[in-house]
């Protein structure tokens, strides 16, 4: 066991680790079990997060690699009360089917969009290239993050 | 079309669980997982065919840590199928939890149970096991050789529904079907085609494996929270398997991350329950992404035989189709799955003299299950390719061809009624069809006017345009049966509990609209709770496109009762007679007066003060229809004729599903099929070695498309009204994945004139084609 402390969705945590623990399992054996795993070896995208502003894979770090940095996770982002622009965006599109893509294409479009505010659509393919969906066939999940790009705003 | 005036149904509202999902909260059997559950790891057979000569746990159960270990030792030894389906089940019974006998790479040979998931690794690594290996079935043109090794050679194996099965000789199903003289119709036909095809090995990719959990509690009763289509046949083959009384058991499905048939299978369900019962504690287990896809299950691999003959006008004369089908090392859905090659595909096209054949054979390979599109995908491809081709062959435009032939509202098919799933059919009439206008819209949409033959066009990447129909069903007439129950509380909401099962398909949201329309009060003001055994009244579970038409009638008729006791109670409270009074935006009100109470003020009425009785009410409903939905789909490729690359630049899918309860959920249906049909397409494939194993079982090596690969993507909805479903509505889930492969491989041949009878449609098959070496067609 040993100890790190890192930022967690805008509050100093530390925790108990195991030395090879990855830091999916740290996050949901946490209670934070919004980041899903879909393939445990970094080729879907379910489990992005965002460490040090930029969209990354959980299932394929290693818990001591996010000591000292800064973490957001989809719980991090919005709630009932106060839905980050992209979780309404999502839901309102009907992007979200069995949802269990959802939280990881959200964090990989916040990193983008954190960049890059007025992102295009060859952006958001670009960047959301490591996230699978099964059941929407990305048509309404690029409806849904095109209207949160500034560009988008913009023109309407 | 009368235009109808809907409040709730036929309005994109968001969906119910949509914002829940998008914020991260718990949802799924994962997120719900206990602290203290125990972990299950499954040790599998490195082995195509093999039979466990000895076998020693005894370090494995003796290592810290671990709790149990279950093998075909320890376990009660009761045969059954893993096949989700009504009772009794057209699949036959010939799986056990645990064997002996392997039969595929990846079969079970036994689960630990452990604290933590290293611990359990290490355990499986401690069973000694000694194999006495088998010649093995590892193509499908084998399993029925003379002298081919048995499969299913153990005593228990049995159909329970009357039907042929031979496992001595490997076959797991048969089916057949003539009507008309179908030699005749070819002997009459001025060109005919007669053509192999194969649908290779395919897998549902859920983002979410298959995932259980179950526990004991203090009662002795087994609650297992799963990722299932079918927590109701789930709940009665567990008992089965396990040979206790069904009410020892109850089957949760919380939200769950996909299934699209996968999870229409009890796959991980027995083991939890027994480890549950054994450890009396709670257990977990998960799949790996590469246990899904070797010991999960798949799409059945077909090869085909399709022949059509038609004369010079474009009449249809002879129509045959015979399905060699490889079910796999289990047989199950080998037989349902098979009989909808014919039953959803063949009545399509009107024709006299028609013949079918499926045969189902076991090999030593991943087995086949139920997936989206359920035989109709297999033989989608093979019909409408092969039509293409009579089409040229008589000279006409395909679509002509089609839209000259396609059944139309007011026909019916002897097919109907000849066959079922796994017993007769029921006859019906088309009561809505408008894929004329899908045709047209579709047509439109990718400038099929445009369209030249191959033959004309030069020059190193060349354009093509494919098109292909399609139908599907809605539900399993006289067989599948839906139930819901719904109650008023006194704020004026309403508990609707579903046994029907929402897998991400917004079916949960579908049949809230069409209780609120009911009810006349909207969406928020129903609270779903759908899928515990123990809570919701039974549905068979979400598979042959039946919610919406078949449990969206249970919750129409449902509604309808407890909106006459709401204008019962409304009525008493206005001093008027039923007969006086209508439900009007969550009131009641006078229909010539002023008079009104809310429908708040009447359950608390109801609940508090004269006459007392609780609002609600249930329903249950089964139909004697399946109404198909139609769909027409046109796809644009460009073929690199130097490497054979072939890029998808445009799709179009124009469906007619009656009303659309809720249009973008329609649309989503039917992109999210499409989608799955073009990668099956384009680049799914199972790789396996010349031992039976997998080679490529990740996301790595079986390529799915992401966002970057997404096409120009069209959905046309071409409404039309059923009459016999809920608010006209017929089914949309699963007829969008059978178009991409008659579709694009049409329009393969329309640019470069190379015409492939299997998938994927590589750049190495086209450049095979282009270079006049394609090889035969073959399975894996
Ligand atoms: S679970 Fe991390 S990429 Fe799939
Ligand atoms: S919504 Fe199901 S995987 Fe994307």
């Amino acid at each position: 066991m040993k100890s790190i402390t890192f930022t967690l969705n805008g509050r100093e945590r530390s925790f108990d680790i195991e030395p090879d623990e990855r830091f999916l399992d740290l996050l949901r054996r946490s209670g934070l079990t919004g980041t899903k795993c879909g393939c445990d070896n970094g080729m879907c995208g379910s489990c992005t997060v965002i460490v040090d502003g930029r969209a990354v894979n959980s299932c394929i770090l290693f818990a001591f690699q996010v000591a000292g940095r800064i973490v957001e996770t989809i719980e991090g982002i919005g709630d009932f009360d106060r839905p980050h622009p992209l979780q309404t965006a999502m839901a309102d599109a009907g992007a979200v089917q069995c949802g269990y893509c959802t939280p990881g294409m959200v964090m990989a479009a916040k990193a983008l969009l954190d960049q890059k505010p007025d992102a295009g659509e060859e952006d958001f393919r670009r960047h959301l290239d490591g996230n699978l969906c099964r059941c929407t066939g990305y048509v309404k999940i690029r409806d849904a993050l095109l209207s949160c790009s500034a560009g988008a705003r913009a023109e309407s | 079309m009368k235009k109808r005036n809907f409040k709730v149904v036929n309005k994109p509202l968001r969906k119910i669980d949509a914002m829940t999902l998008a914020l991260g909260k718990p949802s799924y059997v994962g997120d719900l997982k206990p602290r203290d559950a125990l972990i299950i790891k499954m040790l599998t057979s490195p082995h195509a065919h093999a039979r466990i000569t000895s076998i020693d746990i005894s370090e494995a159960e003796q290592m810290p840590g671990v709790h149990a270990v279950l093998y075909y030792g320890n376990v009660p030894r009761i045969v059954h199928t893993t096949a989700g389906q009504g009772y009794p089940e057209p699949s036959p019974y010939d799986t056990f939890m645990f064997d002996s006998k392997m039969r595929f790479v990846g079969d079970r040979v036994a689960a630990v149970a452990a604290e933590t998931e290293k611990i359990a690794e290490a355990a499986l690594k401690a069973i000694k096991v000694e194999y006495e290996v088998l010649p093995a079935v590892l193509h499908i043109e084998d399993a029925m050789k003379e002298g081919a090794p048995v499969i299913h050679d153990e005593p228990e194996a049995r159909a329970v529904i009357p039907v042929p099965y031979d496992k001595d000789r490997n076959m797991a199903a048969k089916v057949d079907m003539d009507i008309g003289e179908f030699e005749k119709g070819m002997a009459e036909a001025d060109a005919t085609v007669d053509h192999r095809f194969y649908n290779h090995y395919g897998q549902h990719c859920p983002v979410e494996p298959h995932v259980s959990m179950a526990w004991v509690d203090r009662e002795d009763r087994i609650i297992i929270t799963t990722s299932t289509q079918v927590p109701f046949h789930c709940r009665r083959i567990v008992a089965q398997t396990l040979g206790i009384p069904v009410r020892r058991v109850r089957v949760i499905k919380p939200r769950i991350g996909g299934g699209f048939g996968a999870k229409q299978e009890i796959v991980l369900e027995d083991v939890v329950a027994m480890m549950a019962l054994r450890t009396r504690k709670p257990v977990y287990w998960e799949y790996t992404r590469k246990e899904e896809f070797i010991s999960a299950r798949t799409r059945h691999p077909m090869l085909m035989r399709i022949r059509i003959g038609a004369k010079r006008d474009g009449t249809i004369t002879a129509l045959g189709l015979d399905c060699l089908s490889n079910t796999g090392w289990n047989g199950s859905q080998g037989l349902t799955v098979v009989c909808n090659c014919g039953s959803k595909v063949l009545p399509l096209y009107r024709c006299e003299h028609i013949h079918f054949n499926g045969t189902v054979v076991y090999t030593n390979l991943p087995a086949g299950g139920a997936y989206r599109g359920y035989g109709a995908t297999q033989a989608a491809f093979a019909l409408e390719c092969a039509m293409d081709e009579v089409a040229e062959k008589i000279g006409m435009d395909p679509l002509e061809f089609r839209a000259m032939n396609h059944i139309k509202s007011g026909d019916t098919s002897p097919i109907f009624r000849a066959l079922g799933e796994g017993r007769e059919g029921v006859d019906q009439a088309i009561t809505s069809c408008e894929l004329a206008r899908c045709i047209k819209a579709g047509a439109r949409e990718i400038g099929w006017r445009k369209r030249k033959p191959h033959s004309d066009k030069k020059g190193r990447f060349r354009r093509g345009l494919g098109m292909a129909c399609l139908m599907q069903g809605s539900a399993i007439p006289e067989i599948d049966m839906g139930a819901a129950t719904l109650k008023m509380n006194e704020d004026g909401s309403f508990n609707l509990l579903l046994g029907a099962t929402d897998l991400g398909t917004g079916s949960d949201t579908v049949l809230a609209q069409i209780a609120a329309e009911t009810l006349g009060t909207d969406l928020e003001q129903i609270i779903v709770y759908s899928s515990d055994t123990d809570m919701t009244p039974f549905d068979v579970g979400a598979y042959a496109s039946s919610t919406t038409y078949l449990s969206g009638q249970a919750v129409q008729n449902v509604a309808e009762k407890v909106r006459k006791q709401i204008l019962k109670v409304g009525a008493e409270m206005l001093d008027r007679k039923p007969s006086e009074v209508t439900v009007q935006d969550s009131k009641v009100v006078e229909k010539n007066g002023e008079g009104q109470v809310s429908f708040s003020e009447i359950a608390l009425y109801s609940m508090y003060n004269t006459n007392q009785f609780q609002i609600g009410d249930i329903s249950s409903k089964i139909v004697h229809h399946s109404p198909p939905p139609f769909a027409a789909h046109f796809a644009e490729v460009e073929v690199d004729t130097l490497t054979g690359r072939v890029q998808l630049i445009k799709y179009v899918a124009a469906a007619d599903c009656g009303t659309p309860i809720h249009p973008k959920l329609a649309e989503g249906q039917v992109e999210g099929a499409v989608m799955n049909g073009i990668t099956y397409a384009m680049t799914e494939q199972y790789l396996f070695n010349d031992k039976g194993r997998m080679t490529n079982p990740g996301f790595g090596e079986y390529k799915l498309f992401t966002l970057r690969d997404l096409p120009e993507m069209k959905t046309i909805l071409v409404p039309s009204y059923e009459k016999t479903g809920p608010y006209g509505a017929k089914s949309i889930a699963e007829i969008g994945i059978n178009g991409p492969m008659p579709a694009i491989g049409n329009a393969i041949y329309n640019a470069c004139g190379v015409r492939l009878r299997s998938g994927p449609f590589t750049a190495e098959k086209v450049w095979q084609g282009l270079n006049g070496n394609l090889p035969e067609v073959k399975s894996e």
